[in-house]
């Protein structure tokens, strides 16, 4: 009897201790911005509040995160159940039924997102993704620099103001160089830009019958002026220059204004990271013909990979980490100015973020004048403002970026980079079945 | 001009050489080191700074946010277990050529080098989903598997070298005294080779440890090497040299420090064969 009982003590505890210790452990993958490692910082308040869920991060570098997560959503491995992925994917994997729709019900406060950023994120009314910070494409500019010079910039120039502006700051040889921009090869890098500034002077990458128009009048000017405006005002190495080189350069002083992710406002005004913190001023996009498309429109989301086999889990933490009291604690523990922004209209409406944020109007304004859905003058078939949501843009994107990123090193002209981008285009895409 | 001053610039010349190819390999390693304990804003300041106020600042965020025992334990396991691993196959292998050629041994060891010349992405997909169908995604052992695979032709080949320069005569004298075949390899050949095993294990170790491509690829949580901790410190939006230098600097600072005790092993190993 004595030992019944003890056997059925030992099996109690056993349980009991099971019980405690029966947790879902879910393995989220990111990228390394800032925001997203504050989110790992604060993953314990999530599992204090979920205690019976365990969250694991991978931190990859951009490129290895894209490729990885294709892989492991591709192949259905259930690798990761949540994943850091863009407005370029979360459509096109929600398509081929790669991710788990979203959550959205209950508290979740979905009409809270802003309408661009919720819209590119869906796929036929569904949203496939929900937003973690937003972006939109901005002009940053020296205002003690352009005083300097005379020259004023306003709330919207054109190309032609922007140009001219860049040549009265442009002082080589004290080290300021008029504008920078992104000219590094690859679809999310140079091609990024020059999507959104193709579009201002009506261009589009694909007409209605999907047929490349890479050599179109609004393409060769815009590609033109693009390579002109840096090889007079850019600064040297331009064609390696992208997000992060910009912002070495403008954080040192040395770039007159810089037009880039709304996401740099952050980073420009704090007097940790830059030196000319107190002198920065916000404009919205240049335009050409049309403001059609000329800031474009960019979230890192988090999806769930249909393949995960914690899928409840992956959806509260995903509730939990886009939401508008994760944005609150974020404020109420770091300060209102390292909060991600360019997801919830409520974030923009707070007097605090307001207050801390200088940019703030500007970039609300950016993100609301862009839209995915509609971002050429002529009409196009496809969805994205600085890309084209189908599977074969990033080798497209990524083949006009090495061209365009030779035309503006000098090593071929931008007839002769157009009309090789567009040959190569053309033979994606009849490849791919589109004709 | 003398002879012996002849001789004296030309060790001199032959220094000076040697010093500048050293400082040129090094420099990068000094530049990473020196980097670790800047700012951001210095990191990335033009022109670079040489002197400068250094802070700790950088390795103290790499230890809150990265697990750094559990990847460098990662890159242990892993380098040492696919060495040892690729060491007890190679030895028979390289043994058996060495001293039992057949008609297709030449054939054999260029096909097994040629395996080299193919570029790991040709074979991710096959390798991934054969990784996922066996639960090797995310293991350890995945990881020593495709070291062991990726070393292996390296191993054979430097061990057979060294095997063909053994002298026949002290194999035939075992021989004469009754030795078998596996006698022959235990008692008379690894003995006779622990230098060259040793410099093979240790140039494998580097190589696995300094591994990215599969590391990167075939784990995600819990087997990430260090390889794979440095890569999470590039950051497509923000400065992140600095963070990046100080993570190197971590990752590095283990597999230095053990080529550091073991270079005279090292040296002894790769130079024995060399003054025979």
């Amino acid at each position: 009897m004595k030992s019944l009982t003890k056997t059925a003590i030992a099996c109690a505890v056993t349980l009991a201790t099971f019980n405690t210790f029966a947790e879902t452990q879910i393995t989220v993958a990111t990228v390394n911005n800032g925001h997203m490692i504050e989110m790992q910082k604060l993953t314990p308040e999530f599992e204090k509040q979920n205690p019976d869920i365990k969250v694991k991060w991978v931190t990859l570098e951009e490129g290895v995160l894209r490729q990885n997560v294709t892989q492991d959503i591709a192949n259905g491995s259930g690798l990761y159940d949540v994943m850091t992925i863009g407005m370029y994917e979360a459509p096109i994997w929600g398509e081929r039924g790669w991710l788990e729709p979203i959550d959205t019900s209950g508290s979740y406060d979905v009409k809270d997102i802003l309408p661009s950023i919720r819209g590119g994120l869906s796929y036929d009314g569904t949203m496939f993704a929900s937003p973690f910070y937003g972006e939109s494409s901005m002009v940053m500019y020296r205002k003690d620099l352009a005083e300097k010079a005379g020259v004023t910039i306003s709330d919207r120039d054109s190309w032609e103001h922007i140009r001219d502006a860049a040549a009265a700051m442009n002082d080589p040889d004290n080290g300021i160089y008029g504008i920078c921009l992104r000219g590094k090869a690859g679809w999310g890098d140079n091609m990024a830009f020059l999507s959104a500034m193709a579009n201002s002077f009506g261009a589009r990458w694909f007409d209605m019958d999907w047929k490349p128009q890479l050599t179109s009048d609004e393409w060769k000017n815009a590609v033109s002026f693009y390579v002109d405006l840096l090889d007079n005002y850019g600064p040297p190495g331009a064609s390696g220059n992208s997000f992060n080189e910009n912002l070495a350069l403008f954080n040192e002083g040395k770039c007159g204004m810089w037009i880039d992710a709304t996401i740099a406002a952050s980073f420009v005004t704090d007097p940790k990271q830059s030196k000319v913190a107190d002198q920065v001023g916000f404009a919205q996009s240049p335009y050409a013909v049309t403001e059609k498309g000329a800031n474009w429109l960019w979230s890192w989301a988090l999806g769930i990979p249909a393949a995960t086999n914690n899928a409840d889990a992956a959806q509260k933490f995903v509730r939990w980490a886009t939401s508008k009291e994760y944005i609150q604690l974020v404020g109420a523990k770091n300060g209102w100015g390292a909060v991600p922004t360019g997801t919830r209209q409520s974030t923009y409406d707070n007097p605090k973020f307001r207050e801390a944020a200088v940019f703030a109007e500007a970039e609300l304004k950016a993100i609301n004048s862009a839209n995915p859905n509609d971002s050429t003058l002529e009409p196009s078939p496809y969805v994205g403002v600085q890309f084209a949501a189908i599977p074969e843009f990033q080798a497209i994107g990524t083949t006009t970026g090495q061209m365009v990123s030779g035309a503006l090193a000098g090593s071929l002209s931008v007839d002769k980079a157009l009309e090789s981008a567009n040959r190569s285009a053309d033979r994606q895409m009849r490849q791919a079945g589109y004709y | 001009m003398t002879l012996t001053q002849q001789r004296k610039l030309k060790t001199l010349l032959v220094g000076l050489a040697s010093w500048c190819v050293a400082l040129l390999l090094f420099f990068p390693i000094f530049w990473m080191f020196i980097t670790s304990f800047k700012t951001e804003l210095q990191a990335i300041s033009v022109p670079p700074q040489l002197f400068f106020e250094p802070t700790l600042e950088n390795f103290t965020v790499v230890q809150e946010r990265s697990d750094y025992l559990k990847h460098a334990w990662n890159s242990v396991v892993t380098s040492f277990g696919a060495t040892i691993l690729a060491l007890i196959i190679a030895i028979p292998a390289a043994y058996s050529m060495a001293f039992f050629p057949g008609k297709r041994t030449k054939d054999i060891l260029l096909w097994m080098l040629s395996t080299k010349m193919l570029p790991a992405v040709g074979v991710l997909v096959p390798i991934y989903i054969l990784s996922r169908d066996y639960g090797l995604l995310d293991s350890k052992l995945g990881l020593v598997i495709i070291f062991t695979l990726m070393n292996l032709p390296i191993i054979v080949w430097m061990l057979f070298s060294y095997f063909k320069d053994l002298p026949k005569e002290i194999l035939e004298a075992a021989r004469m005294d009754g030795a078998t075949p596996w006698d022959e390899m235990i008692k008379v050949v690894l003995p006779l080779s622990v230098g060259g095993i040793a410099s093979t294990g240790l140039l494998s170790i580097v190589l696995c440890w300094n591994e990215a491509f599969w590391s990167l690829n075939l784990t995600a949580s819990e087997a990430a090497p260090l390889t794979a901790m440095i890569a999470s410190y590039s950051s497509p939006e923000g400065l992140f040299w600095a963070k990046l230098s100080a993570a190197s600097t971590l990752a590095c600072a283990p597999i230095v420090i053990f080529g550091w005790f073991c270079q005279k092993q090292l040296v002894q190993g790769l130079t024995f064969g060399a003054v025979k």
